[in-house]
């Protein structure tokens, strides 16, 4: 589904990501974990479309396209999803509204009808129970006064929204609760298919026990410099990073 | 520009006017020919339009000694209000339209009558009111209006009356035919108690140039409430200058709203004097810009009472080639103690090309006040941009979103309905917000 071949990016002058190869197959889910700062963000953003990252080489593959090639919003409506490490506050943009819009934008790409207001809501109901998110949270502006796991339960939501082909959360976990986790891992599973694929960054072993990744790979000053299976992410909770650091080094 | 030259322009419209003979108000609109001929037409070393060429672009667009054409428009549909049930008042060309004009409020909650009737019907109402709070010493567009006003209203509202329906004052400028100079007035006493709105648009048709002088005087009693709508979409190359001046007595509240959207060069001269305690100001603003316009807010809120609040809040957009301007003056004098008085001017520049010049000004004698004041200009929030973009709305869709955020939230004061919807829908097609 995904294949990421030698990918480098920098941001003003910085080199961060100095050759990424990934390959992430349907019904697969990936984890990549590291220390802060190592570029699984900057991953994240690359394959979503950020501008401002600017890619110096390699190249990425999205069911048979070329990913890098595309507008943000096609890759979006080719079915890709990042949940953001901090969703942006948009004061005046009303969440549903907005989720109608994207919804619908997506579907006239992929040669489908536009929902009419009562299927949309009707579709809506249903995604809510999904993620346990009241109907009061998005009759607001989108994420303005969210706490920061309201913030990340209508990332989720949005996702259950859009159904993409891979998702990618970015630190979803990241400000929950263990309530909350459990919750935002149960909407990520009941969406998993053997049809979609999942990349889930994060640098906690603890979302893993919730969500079972099939492989887990350690990003590390914009390289992966180690890949395996759920034992890995054990491993790192035990050990730390201190001795992939050392592995690297001296290598 | 040489002063030379302007003195001349000065003189030729002085003239050109002076050969018109009017029947009423003659001493007043020699006075106002002397202020004019004191004040002289603005230069751009005039630091009241230091931005706006006005000055310039008379020069170059109009035949003074010319006569407007007579319109031939047949109906006023287009250029009506979906569903506002209104007293709609008609000029055309700068004269009062009968036909299409049509009063449906009962005659005991206002009286409508033209400036000329009412200088032979109500002459205590026009010695009183006519005039008095209007610019004509300061502003050589509000002394040339003075001098040569065509037609106006002037509306009496009796104390203790709610007027359901709204007043709709509809400027047309047809300029078919040839050019077209109006210059027209509104004088609207609102007495105590009572309550109104009123709804201004302006509208040219035609290729030919037009150049509009507006005076509104608006007196809100004791009490008495305004509602105030604005609405300047012009299609044509208009120039024009409106004079707005609104006085409060104690206890009164004015709600105002102007929204600017189209037309080559606008100033609109806002101001609103607070003379009595306990009275309440908001006044909005919007101006979504495209093309060549070039928008002019100068506003003036005057607290001489304690007291009372002013809120103002005045947006825009620019996109193409557009300037804003604005100027937002806060007079608090020495006895308005306890006055709270905010100012906000927002703006976002969407094109290189587009300017904006803004300026508060704010002189308080009183020192026991609140005021603020604050003005920002920037582009669209590219963070916000990316994260709408990322959910597969387009790139175009999502600039449409932010930009109506960011216009619409002061929309959503209005108490109209209909009037409501139809500030909606004028964004909304401006900001190309069609989902
Ligand atoms: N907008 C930016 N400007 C400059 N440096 C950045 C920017 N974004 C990220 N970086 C730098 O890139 C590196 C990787 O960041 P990031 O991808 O966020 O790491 P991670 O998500 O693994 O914590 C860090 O050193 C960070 O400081
Ligand atoms: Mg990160």
């Amino acid at each position: 589904m995904l294949e990421i071949k030698n990918l480098q990016a920098r941001i003003e002058e910085k080199e961060i990501l100095k050759g990424i190869n990934l390959t992430v197959n349907a019904g697969e889910v990936h984890a990549i974990m590291g220390p802060n700062g190592s570029g699984k963000s900057t991953l994240a953003s690359v394959l979503s479309g950020r501008e401002e990252y600017e890619v110096t080489g390699g190249e990425v593959t999205f069911l048979g396209k070329d990913l890098l090639a595309l507008d943000p919003e096609v890759r979006a409506r080719e079915g890709i999803f990042m949940a953001f490490q901090y969703p942006v506050e948009i004061p005046g943009v009303n969440t549903i509204n907005f989720m109608k819009t994207a919804l619908n934008q997506i579907r006239v790409h992929r040669g489908q009808q536009p929902l009419d207001a009562v299927s949309f809501l009707g579709l809506m109901k249903e995604k809510m129970k999904l993620v346990e998110i009241e109907q009061s949270l998005l009759s607001r502006s989108l994420n303005e006064g969210f706490s920061g796991g309201e913030k990340k339960r209508n990332e989720i939501f949005q996702m259950a929204m859009l159904e993409p082909k891979l998702a990618i959360l970015d630190e979803t976990d990241s400000g929950l609760d263990i309530d909350a986790l459990r919750i935002v891992a149960n909407g990520v599973n009941k969406l998993r298919s053997k049809n979609n694929a999942t990349i889930v960054v994060t640098h906690y072993q603890r979302l893993l026990d919730y969500i079972v990744p099939d492989f887990v790979h350690v990003l590390y000053k914009g390289r992966i410099v180690k890949s395996g299976t759920k034992d890995l992410a054990l491993e790192l909770e035990a050990k730390g990073y201190d001795w992939i650091k050392n592995e690297v080094a001296v290598a | 520009m040489s002063t030379v030259m302007n003195k001349n322009l000065t003189q030729e419209i002085i003239e050109s006017f002076s050969a018109d003979t009017y029947t009423e108000a003659n001493d007043l609109r020699k006075q106002a020919i002397g202020y004019l001929e004191t004040l002289g037409l603005p230069t751009n070393k005039s630091e009241e339009y230091r931005f706006t060429p006005i000055t310039k672009h008379l020069e170059k667009n109009f035949k003074w000694e010319n006569k407007n054409p007579q319109s031939s428009i047949n109906s006023i549909d287009d250029y009506l209000i979906p569903e506002l049930d209104a007293n709609i008042l008609v000029f055309i060309n700068g004269s009062f339209s009968q036909k299409f004009s049509k009063i449906i409020s009962p005659k005991d909650q206002l009286s409508i009558k033209t400036l000329a009737e009412a200088f032979q019907s109500e002459s205590t109402t026009i010695s009183s009111y006519f005039d008095k709070v209007g610019r004509s010493q300061n502003d050589p567009f509000a002394a040339m209006n003075s001098a040569f006003w065509q037609e106006g209203v002037c509306i009496n509202i009796p104390d203790k009356t709610i007027v359901e329906k709204p007043i709709f004052l509809l400027h047309i400028n047809d300029t078919t035919l040839s050019q077209v100079i109006a210059h027209t007035r509104l004088l609207l006493i609102i007495g105590q108690q009572s309550e109104a709105s009123i709804i201004e648009k302006f509208e040219t048709t035609g290729g030919e140039a037009s150049f509009h002088t507006f005076i509104e005087e608006i007196l809100v009693s004791e009490s008495a409430s305004l509602n105030y709508y604005k609405i300047q979409n012009d299609k044509g190359a208009v120039c024009q200058v409106t004079n707005s001046a609104i006085q409060q007595l104690s206890g009164s509240k004015v709600s105002a709203f102007t929204l600017t959207l189209n037309g080559q060069l606008i100033r609109n001269n806002f101001s609103i004097t607070i003379d009595g305690e306990h009275c309440e100001s908001h006044f909005n603003g919007l101006y979504l810009l495209k093309g060549k316009t070039l928008v002019d807010n100068h506003t003036v809120v005057d607290h001489k009472k304690p007291n009372s609040q002013s809120n103002e809040l005045y947006k825009g957009i620019m996109d193409g080639n557009s300037k804003g301007v604005f100027n937002g003056k806060i007079f608090v004098r020495p006895h308005a103690q306890k006055t709270n008085a905010f100012q906000s001017n927002r703006n976002i520049l969407i094109c290189d090309d587009a300017t904006i010049n803004t300026k508060p000004q704010l002189e308080i004698w009183a020192d026991d006040v609140k005021c603020s004041h604050g003005c920002t200009t920037g582009q669209l929030d590219e963070e916000a941009l990316f994260y709408l973009q990322s959910r597969g709305i387009s790139k175009q869709s999502a600039q449409a979103m932010l930009l109506y955020a960011f216009a619409a939230d002061v929309v959503a004061t209005i108490p109209h309905g209909s009037i409501k919807n139809y500030f909606d829908l004028l964004i909304s097609e401006r900001l190309q917000k069609n989902f």
